[in-house]
């Protein structure tokens, strides 16, 4: 099968299981006890039976449900998920304000435990009885074992608290004036304390199995092959080894992308970071279903574009990968 | 009969080895006798240490040690020592409740995938990815969220989201053991399809369902204790997540309110962890060898 069409498929699989997500979203809000008619209600204070009836009937409550499911999943497809009534915004608007945010921790967090991870394995991997072994397990267990919003709040008593170097919650400071350099600085120093938050875990996971494969591969023939034509070590693992290394963790990765989204909220809620689990947790708070159901929506769809562009990865650091379907 | 008795008797014997290889391994000896630790604390402490994890007993933030509060107390002056006691038992039971619930799931799907194959397969896989799709996390707080923030709901959220990986494991274990020559003699004998998958290949294929149900015990801990620090629980239950969840804006005048919480959570996830790691080694030997 071409690459074309593999990837034709995909996204048609893709469709059908966003497509499959908001239906249980819908069926979720059906079967839950309130509907938006109780919730405006009671933001106003209570309504009579009268009122609500009315109100059902705006919103279209008063029909069967495969008519309402099919408006749903109409308005999703012309990008519309929705009406906030607790923020009195549409929630497509509401999701796009947030999302850049969540992405720029989540893709910063991914990429940081990756490179360490990989680092790490590495050089544990090259000395299995050295001291960075021992730290990658001890490690491992650690992240594997503290919940991370924990991990959160640690690292923001020592490095907010007790050493007052970093800020202790947010995403910019708007007192500060300047151009764009200043900005982007001063969002970096709020990115530190989350960033490295979330990524303790997967980082743990990460360095683990790269360990693990590294030393695997270096056991191999034509790694002994390398080392008999003379090249040096460093050569030898960072050129030959590393990237026949790499597949299992990219693949560990892809795997991970629900994960990071669960593990966002977490850390978003612990550093008040704008993003899409703040929103979450507010809007679920607020019981205001439509937004927590887009927000479901728009993770879904988080993860599977995440999927899709690891196997696209995985598809060109490793051929075999094409070559069995 | 002596047929569906054969794996009943081979699995004995690996099982005393197994033992002997787990006893071996003093990081997970060490992480059973903590849990068993932390289970006794948590079934017998609440009585031998009485009080009322809710009632406020001394002046707010007081500090551990200080006026007989061994851990100190919290923002509404509650005795935290009385508090983790009781917090242990919701960790545990939400733990292992929804550990059972995510096997349960899990092998039933994966065992009806991996043995029947074709179109079964096909469709439970599919639901499986669709599953996987969903940030677990989220998912399960729209659950609570819209259907209440009981500890049977708690418990079902977590078992609802975390089965995949069972799921998983157990269709892989399936779709190699059934070709096995001993599950075909079966087979070819008119053993039914429910008794085989259940009597003949469920018992062999167990041993790496029990390591990830043992982990899965962690992660559902893990699990709830994220939703209760959210506030996504039971307010009429204490739990070690929402010690932390309720005293998170009082970290600059009491951080043991956060941290002690949060070292009970981290102990008995690192000692099912440990136990984890030594059950892997125990019963699946070939493994570690790579």
């Amino acid at each position: 099968m071409n690459f074309v069409s593999i990837i034709f498929q995909r996204l048609l699989y893709a469709a059908l299981l966003l497509t499959a997500v908001l239906v249980l979203n819908f069926s979720m809000m059906h079967l839950a006890p309130g509907d938006i008619a109780d919730t405006i209600a009671q933001a106003n204070g209570g309504a009579d039976a009268e009122v609500m009836e009315q109100i059902r009937e705006d919103y279209g409550l008063d029909q069967p449900f495969p008519i309402q499911l099919a408006k749903y999943v109409g308005g999703v497809l012309s990008f519309d998920l929705g009406y906030s009534f607790f923020y009195n915004q549409p929630v497509t608007t509401l999701i796009f304000e947030k999302l850049p945010a969540t992405l720029l921790l989540v893709i910063t967090s991914q990429l940081l435990a990756l490179v360490v991870g990989v680092l790490l394995g590495v050089f544990s991997a090259r000395n299995p009885k050295g001291a960075s072994s021992y730290f990658v397990t001890l490690f491992a267990l650690f992240g594997y074992s503290a919940p991370v919003f924990w991990t959160g709040i640690l690292l923001l008593i020592a490095f907010s608290l007790k050493i007052p170097i970093l800020p202790v919650a947010g995403m910019r400071d708007v007192t500060i004036e300047g151009g764009f350099f200043i900005h982007a600085l001063d969002i970096a120093r709020h990115m530190v304390l989350p960033v490295i938050t979330l990524s303790s875990i997967f980082l743990a996971l990460y360095s683990r199995l790269c360990r693990a494969s590294m030393m695997e591969v270096l056991g191999s023939d034509y790694i002994r092959t390398a080392k008999a034509k003379g090249l040096s070590d460093a050569q030898v693992t960072y050129k030959h080894a590393l990237k026949n290394s790499m597949s299992p963790v990219v693949t560990l990765a892809g795997i991970q992308f629900s994960a990071v989204v669960s593990g966002a909220v977490l850390v978003e809620t612990v550093f008040s970071w704008p993003g899409l689990g703040s929103l979450a947790l507010q809007s679920i708070v607020a019981r205001d279903t439509p937004t927590i159901l887009g927000i479901l929506f728009f993770s879904a769809l988080v993860v599977i574009v995440g999927n899709l562009l690891t196997d696209l990865v995985l598809r060109m650091i490793d051929p075999r990968v094409g070559s069995k379907g | 009969m002596s047929l569906n008795q054969e794996p009943i008797d081979v699995a004995r014997s690996p099982f005393s080895e197994a033992m002997e290889m787990f006893r071996k391994n003093h990081a997970a000896v060490a992480g059973l006798v903590i849990l068993i630790l932390i289970v006794l604390g948590g079934i017998f402490g609440p009585f031998i240490y009485q009080g009322d994890p809710f009632e406020m007993v001394w002046a707010p933030f007081s500090p551990p040690g200080e006026e007989g509060y061994l851990l100190g107390t919290d923002y509404l002056g509650r005795d935290l020592v009385s508090m983790i006691l009781h917090g242990a038992r919701v960790s545990i039971a939400i733990g292992v409740s929804a550990a059972f619930l995510t096997v349960f799931i899990g092998i039933t799907v994966g065992a009806l995938a991996g043995y029947y194959k074709g179109w079964v397969e096909e469709i439970l896989m599919r639901v499986t990815e669709f599953f996987q799709v969903l940030p677990t996390l989220l998912f399960s707080m729209v659950i609570v969220a819209l259907f209440g923030a009981s500890l049977p709901m708690i418990t079902l959220a977590i078992g609802l989201v975390s089965w995949p990986a069972v799921a998983r494991i157990t269709r892989s274990e399936f779709l190699r053991i059934r070709e096995l020559e001993y599950v075909m003699a079966a087979r070819a004998s008119g053993v039914r399809n429910w008794k085989l998958i259940f009597k003949v290949i469920l018992p062999n294929a167990l041993p790496p369902i029990i390591v990830q149900a043992a982990l899965m015990v962690g992660s559902a801990i893990l699990f709830e204790a994220g939703l209760s620090f959210l506030g996504l629980t039971d307010p009429n239950v204490v739990s070690w997540g929402q010690i932390i969840g309720s005293n998170r804006q009082y970290i600059l005048d009491a951080s043991y309110t956060v941290t002690i919480p949060g070292v009970a959570i981290f102990i008995t996830v690192l000692a099912i962890s440990l136990v984890g790691d030594g059950l892997n080694d125990a019963l699946n030997p070939k493994l570690r060898q790579r």
